[in-house]
C-alpha cells in the first residue's frame, strides 16, 4: 500500500465534492478521485440538482447528502463542513465536480497541510502551462482586482482567491462549519481565515477544462459577483478583531 | 394638501384596519404587525394634524408642506422596510440552517439503514 499523504490519511480525510447539475461529469469525478484515493471517503453535497447528479455519484461509490432545496455554492459546501466536523474527520479536501480539478494533486495539498501546519492549503493554477486551459478574460480581470484588493488585508499576496480546491484542517473545519459565506465563497473565506489568524499555503496545481457544462458566470452576474465579494470582504473587515491584525502568523 | 392629508388619513385607516383583520385570521404574527401598526398611527396622527406638517415644512426650510408630509411617509416606510429585511434575513439563516440540518440527517438514517453507497 502507498505510503502518501492520500493514503496515510485516508481514514481522517473526507473529499468533499459540492455538485449542482453535475450529472454529466460527477461519476468520471468521484471514480477518478476514488482511482487515486481509494482509501478516503467521497462525500457529494448534491444541492437539489434537476439532473441525475446524486445517483450518479452514488453508482460511482459516493455518500450523498442531498439538499431538500438549492443552496447555492456556500450552502453547499458548508452541509459538507459540518457533516465532516460533526463526524471528527481532521481534514477535508474539497474539489469541484466538473472536472477541473486533478485528484493527483490532492496527495500534494494533504503533505502540505501537515508539513507546514497551516490551518489551508490552496491549489492554484501553476503559473505557465496549464494543459490547454485557459480561464475566460472576465475571470482573469476579477481575479487580478481581487488578488491586488486582497493583498493588503491578508498581508500576503494570493495567486488565485476563487480556487475552490483546498484542503483544510480540523481547527478551520470548526470555523467553516460556523462561519462560511454564502454565495461566492472563497475570497471572503480566506478573510475570514485571516481573522482567526489562520494560515494558508498555495500549492500549484494543473487545471483542466470542465468536462461537461458550462460556467454559470455570466458578465451581468461578474459585476454582481465583485460587489458581493467587496461587500462580503468590507463587512469582514469590520468585524475584524484587533488582536488578529498582527498578520498570518500567531 | 387638505387632500393629501385626507388620502393619508384614508389609507393610514386601511392600513390598521388591514393589519388588524390580518391579525384576527392569524395571516400576520403579533410581532410582525407592530411595525406596520406603528408606521400606520404614525401617519395617521400626522394626517390629523396640518400644523405639526407645516411645523415640519418649516424646520425642514421647506415651502411646500406636501414635501415634509411626503418625505416623513419615506422615512417612516424606509425603516419599517429595513425591520423586514432584518427579519427575511434571519428567516432565510434559519431556513439554511435547517436545510442542512434536514439533509444531513437524511443522510445518517439512509446510512444507518444502509441504502447509501
Amino acid at each position: 500500500m502507498s505510503t502518501s499523504p492520500a493514503n496515510t490519511n485516508a481514514s481522517t480525510t473526507l473529499v468533499l465534492i459540492p455538485a449542482y447539475n453535475e450529472g454529466a461529469s460527477i461519476r468520471h469525478v468521484v471514480e477518478e478521485v476514488r482511482r487515486t484515493c481509494p482509501l478516503m471517503p467521497v462525500l457529494v453535497v448534491n444541492d437539489c440538482s434537476k439532473d441525475a447528479t446524486a445517483s450518479e455519484a452514488r453508482a460511482a461509490g459516493a455518500e450523498v447528502i442531498s439538499l431538500p432545496c438549492h443552496l447555492g455554492l456556500g450552502g453547499c459546501v458548508q452541509t459538507g463542513y459540518k457533516y465532516a466536523y460533526d463526524a471528527g474527520y481532521k481534514s477535508v479536501v474539497r474539489i469541484d465536480g466538473d472536472g477541473q480539478h486533478d485528484p493527483r494533486d490532492i496527495a500534494r495539498l494533504l503533505e502540505m497541510l501537515e508539513t507546514r501546519g497551516v490551518e489551508m492549503v490552496i491549489g492554484v493554477r501553476a503559473a505557465g502551462s496549464n494543459g490547454g486551459f485557459r480561464t475566460s478574460l472576465l475571470r482573469r480581470i476579477g481575479i487580478s482586482f481581487f488578488k491586488l484588493l486582497l493583498r493588503p488585508i491578508l498581508g500576503r499576496s494570493v495567486s488565485d482567491p476563487t480556487s475552490g480546491f483546498v484542503a483544510m484542517n480540523r481547527r478551520a473545519l470548526e470555523v467553516f462549519s460556523l462561519t462560511f459565506p454564502l454565495e461566492y465563497p472563497e475570497i471572503e473565506a480566506l478573510v475570514v481565515l485571516q481573522r482567526k489568524a489562520f494560515r494558508f499555503e498555495e500549492v500549484e496545481s494543473v487545471m483542466r477544462p470542465r468536462m461537461a457544462g458550462r460556467s454559470s458566470i455570466t458578465p451581468v452576474k461578474s459585476v454582481y459577483f465583485v460587489l458581493h465579494v467587496l461587500l462580503g470582504v468590507f463587512v469582514n473587515i469590520l468585524r475584524y478583531d484587533g488582536a488578529h491584525a498582527r498578520g498570518q502568523g500567531r | 394638501m387638505d387632500r393629501l392629508l385626507l388620502v393619508l388619513t384614508i389609507a393610514s385607516v386601511v392600513l390598521i384596519a388591514a393589519v388588524l383583520r390580518s391579525l384576527r385570521r392569524e395571516r400576520i404574527r403579533v410581532e410582525h404587525s407592530v411595525s406596520w401598526l406603528a408606521a400606520a398611527v404614525a401617519l395617521l396622527a400626522l394626517s390629523l394634524s396640518p400644523g405639526l406638517v407645516n411645523s415640519a415644512a418649516g424646520w425642514l426650510g421647506l415651502a411646500e408642506p406636501a414635501v415634509a408630509l411626503i418625505t416623513a411617509i419615506l422615512v417612516v416606510f424606509m425603516f419599517v422596510f429595513y425591520r423586514y429585511s432584518r427579519v427575511v434575513s434571519e428567516l432565510k439563516d434559519m431556513n439554511i440552517t435547517l436545510t442542512q440540518r434536514v439533509a444531513i440527517l437524511e443522510h445518517q438514517v439512509e446510512k444507518r439503514d444502509g441504502k447509501d453507497s
